[in-house]
């Protein structure tokens, strides 16, 4: 039987050339989507296949890897990603934002503010922000070519009209470099204004759609808006239970069956990391409480 | 305190254990093995096989094992295996008009040189559940006969010589062929990724597109010219020998579907081709393929596209299998911070929705 060999971080090398050819690409347009000959990855499409075959190929020996996804290090895929790298690369993970070289994620932005030399890989399920106007790639492309987003300004526009606001809560569109409309993954639109002239790499990868993207550090990020309805970030308006942070994107948790919630942070190292230099919120170190809603 | 997603290390391994005990079943009945899944499933293992594109009989049947029969689970396990491979070259074209036919049929004539053979099939079976098979049936050995030294040439080249269907394109030897798999797909794509993208696609993806064009979304009326089936020689051109090596046998289905065309302004009227190919004996699965090959070909051959079944980019980006199993399973995953997301809008939508007084008939006529 062919009892299969894997290489470092499981891609051969032939194929980490090719992502990092698409991936050098993509850092030399910002925001335009490079298209790859994404790989069957040993998970599912949909789980993060782009994600993993980026950070497969830029990871070396002296990488320290974290993986969150719902901002959290401790969600099932998240482990399952992070032990197939620990495993593959044999690369040394931590859940520490700071001290991460490369961060993958999925559906958030860390709390904590990036800083120069760190990667920030997007694990992205639809690259195309034009997808759900007009769903021939044919068109798309020729769209982003021409930069003719009229489209999308009438999408936001009629939202505008229908509801009194653009109704666009995650995977809010941006336009990068002031050329390219991009579909930052399905983060909260919360986590949109992180993205602008931030000092880290960040790179997207699409692997069922076989697309790479990149925003190079200190781009300019602007999320699609108008004068008179500017972009606005949404937080549940509370402090977070456990730490009291009132400046993180909170998950509300559903405590019982009449009505109970909380609300802590989603970022799990952000709250731990303020728990251990002493914030408390109202639900930490005291057993589970009924909160009032809201 | 909120402990919710802690601890979910320990439970992916446990779960996994847990996978691993039902996957055997009950201890005390005998473990199936590879050779029993390759012998007795073997129609399993030739579909695991071609949709997983890798020619190896013994990986297919571990993978059923240890997909619990799950077959697009089999079939991902195939392809996150093959793409590890490394790519010594392309083999020369198979010649399925030498291929030593165990089954060959055509309904398009009949009698043919070579003869119809029927072969191992399905086909005019009663299906009726046989409770002999249940356990301990001996069937009757096969009946023989001394092979037939008269050659088979395919039907489609007896109509190609009088010039009634249109001839194969010939294959330019200097071109390499396009591999879906090591370089990204872009659109319009030409026939060779075509015909890739439909040899891996989903059977029963391809059955209902094939099956759409003939209830008249897409229609042009298919003949089955020919399907056979039989063992084809591999050879691939060796650099440093300077010929071809064999590289041994495959098994292999071939449906050649006839059809019709209308002709145009430059060319006489003529039938027109329809191909699918596949390992192991894949009949629906080489049928399917080519009905949803010729009606692909309609910008090729200035038909207008209107269905489903002709739309290549509709097709090619949704008939790959694990590709959509991925991504409608995702859904497992979760995504509390984009429901979270949505929820807060939700809320204010509804708030101004309530504090407008929306039940006015006069307001919702303004809008």
């Amino acid at each position: 039987m062919n009892v299969p060999a894997y290489n470092f971080a499981y891609l051969d090398e032939q194929t980490k050339r090719m992502i990092r050819r698409a991936i050098l690409k993509a850092i030399a347009i910002p925001g335009y989507q490079v298209p790859f000959a994404s790989r069957e990855m040993p998970m599912p499409y949909g789980w993060g296949t782009g994600g993993v075959q980026v950070t497969a190929a830029i990871l070396g020996p002296a990488d320290v890897l974290k993986v969150i996804d719902q901002g959290s290090d401790d969600t099932t895929n998240a482990i399952s990603i992070r032990k197939f790298f620990a495993k593959t690369a044999g690369v040394a993970t931590t859940t520490s934002t700071a001290d991460a070289t490369v961060i993958q994620t999925r559906h958030r932005i860390p709390e904590a503010p990036l800083h120069a030399g760190q990667v920030l890989v997007y694990q992205v399920p639809i690259p195309e922000p034009l997808r759900f106007l007009e769903p021939r790639e044919t068109e798309t492309r020729r769209m982003h070519a021409l930069g003719e987003y009229g489209l999308m300004h009438v999408k936001l526009y009629e939202d505008i009209a229908r509801f009194g606001h653009i109704a666009t809560s995650y995977a809010y569109p941006v336009k990068v470099n002031a050329r390219y409309v991009m579909d930052p993954s399905p983060t909260p639109k919360f986590d949109n204004p992180k993205m602008d002239n931030c000092p880290a790499l960040q790179l997207f990868g699409a692997g069922r759609e076989k697309r790479i993207y990149a925003i190079p550090p200190h781009t300019s990020v602007v999320s699609l808006d108008f004068k008179d309805h500017p972009f606005t970030r949404y937080r549940f308006d509370a402090p977070c239970a456990l730490c009291g942070a009132e400046d993180s994107y909170l998950d509300e948790i559903v405590t019982d069956d009449r009505g109970g919630r909380m609300f802590v942070c989603s970022d799990t190292d952000y709250c731990g990391t303020r728990q251990a230099s002493g914030h408390r919120g109202t639900e930490s170190a005291a057993p589970h409480k009924e909160l009032p809603l809201g | 305190m909120y402990v919710a997603v802690k601890g979910g290390e320990r439970a992916i391994e446990n779960a996994h254990r847990l996978l691993a005990h039902e996957r055997r079943g009950d201890r005390d009945v005998p473990e199936v093995t590879l050779d029993q899944i390759s012998g007795q499933l073997s129609l399993a293992v030739d579909r695991v096989m071609t949709e997983g594109s890798l020619y190896d009989r013994e990986l297919a049947a571990l993978a059923i094992k240890q997909a619990r029969g799950d077959m697009i689970e089999a079939i991902f396990l195939v392809r996150a295996f093959r793409a590890t491979l490394p790519r010594l070259g392309a083999t020369e074209p198979v010649d399925t008009g030498t291929m030593r036919v165990r089954r060959r049929i055509s309904s398009t004539f009949k009698d043919i040189p070579g003869g119809q053979v029927l072969g191992p099939t399905f086909d005019y079976t009663h299906r009726l559940l046989d409770p002999q098979l249940a356990e301990g049936h001996v069937p009757e050995p096969p009946a023989t006969s001394e092979p037939s030294p008269a050659a088979m040439p395919r039907v489609t080249d007896i109509l190609g010589r009088d010039g009634l269907i249109e001839p194969s394109p010939k294959a330019d030897a200097d071109a390499t062929v396009g591999d879906l798999t090591r370089e990204p797909l872009g659109f319009p794509a030409e026939r060779d990724l075509r015909l890739q993208n439909l040899a891996r696609a989903d059977e029963g993806f391809l059955l209902a597109l094939g099956y759409s064009s003939q209830r008249g979304y897409g229609r042009n009326h298919p003949f089955a010219g020919e399907i056979r089936l039989g063992e084809v020689e591999v050879e691939f051109f060796a650099e440093d020998a300077g010929f071809a090596v064999p590289l041994g046998p495959v098994t292999m289905t071939e449906c050649q579907m006839v059809n019709q065309f209308k002709g145009s302004s430059t060319e006489a009227p003529c039938f027109t081709r329809g191909y699918g190919l596949a390992f192991g004996q894949s009949e629906r699965k080489t049928m399917s393929m080519a009905l949803v090959d010729r009606t692909l070909r309609a910008r090729e051959l200035g038909e207008e596209v209107v269905a489903p079944a002709q739309d290549e980019e509709f097709v090619m980006s949704h008939s790959d299998n694990v590709q959509a199993t991925g991504f409608v399973e995702h859904l497992k995953l979760p995504h509390y911070v984009d429901f979270q997301s949505e929820l807060g809008l939700l809320r204010k939508l509804r708030r101004e929705f309530e504090a407008a007084g929306a039940s006015s008939p006069l307001r919702e006529a303004a809008e």
